[in-house]
């Protein structure tokens, strides 16, 4: 596996890519749900360090996330997002569900 | 001056990244704010990505974007044949999405809205739609890009 997935210590790390998009988040979310089937998972992080760009698909799959970990008691975390993706999470309400973690 | 171009594509996922780069690219000579910049991408990646997934139901159709720069004002449609939209009121609505099922999220006319300085929609059930932007570049063709 390729480090864009990690699990470490009961969390998944996701490290986004450049563009997240409707064509980038088809991947990211088979992904993402094949490895919190991982009963070792129990919060999802996302890393934004690398993303220049996002759209409201990106939205989605956060949210789509959200909804599931958080079935079983989980967190979604958020880090290195710049203020231009804080801003499109905050506008979308998606900052009152998941936490910033840097 | 004006100036105008003219992109037909056809809607698949693998156009929505191009959509965005062409008309980013174009307006380029105005020496628009990377903000700018990124403004109007997510607003090209939402129209085109709406007609991909809605006008057209990831079957496939073609899409027009029209753009045209009259000194600083940047005029968009961006046009698709698809299955258009009923009740435009209630879709443009924030988080109203017609696709819960595909994790869309209802957002993408709101940021539409937000990024852009006006937005209108024009659709007819089984015609097609029609999304029409404008957006005023700040800086003058000679100012220093940045802030
Ligand atoms: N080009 C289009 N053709 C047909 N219906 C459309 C089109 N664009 C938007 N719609 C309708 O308007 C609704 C709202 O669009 P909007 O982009 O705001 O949200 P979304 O696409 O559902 O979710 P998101 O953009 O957050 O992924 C859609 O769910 C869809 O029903
Ligand atoms: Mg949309």
């Amino acid at each position: 596996m390729d480090d864009t997935f990690q699990i470490i210590d009961h969390y998944l790390m996701i490290r986004l890519p450049e563009e997240i998009d409707h064509r980038s988040c088809r991947e990211i979310t088979r992904k993402a749900d094949a490895l919190m089937l991982d009963e070792q998972v129990s919060h999802v992080v996302f890393d934004f360090s690398n993303t220049k760009f996002m759209d409201s698909s990106g939205i989605g799959v956060l949210a789509g996330r959200y909804r599931k970990i958080s079935c079983f008691g989980g967190k979604v975390y958020v880090m290195h997002a710049d203020s231009r993706m804080k801003r499109i999470l905050r506008m979308s309400g998606l900052t009152n569900l998941i936490e910033f973690m840097d | 001056m004006e100036n105008k171009m003219r992109i037909e594509l056809d809607a698949l996922p693998e156009n929505e990244g191009f959509a965005r780069v062409a008309v980013a690219a174009f307006v380029t000579y105005r020496n628009p704010t990377m903000e700018e910049i990124s403004d109007i991408k997510t607003a090209v990646s939402e129209a085109v990505t709406n007609a991909v997934i809605h006008a057209y139901e990831e079957k496939g159709g073609r899409i027009v974007i029209r753009c045209s720069m009259q000194d600083d004002l940047l005029h968009m449609e961006v046009e698709d044949s698809g299955k258009g939209i009923a009740d435009i009121g209630q879709a443009m609505v924030p988080l109203y999405t017609s696709r819960p099922d595909l994790e869309r999220s209802g957002m993408g006319f709101a940021f539409m809205e937000a990024f852009m300085d006006s937005l209108e929609v024009k659709s007819a059930p089984g015609k097609g739609t029609c999304i029409i932007m404008e957006k005023r570049l700040g800086n003058l063709p000679w100012a220093a890009d940045g802030e």
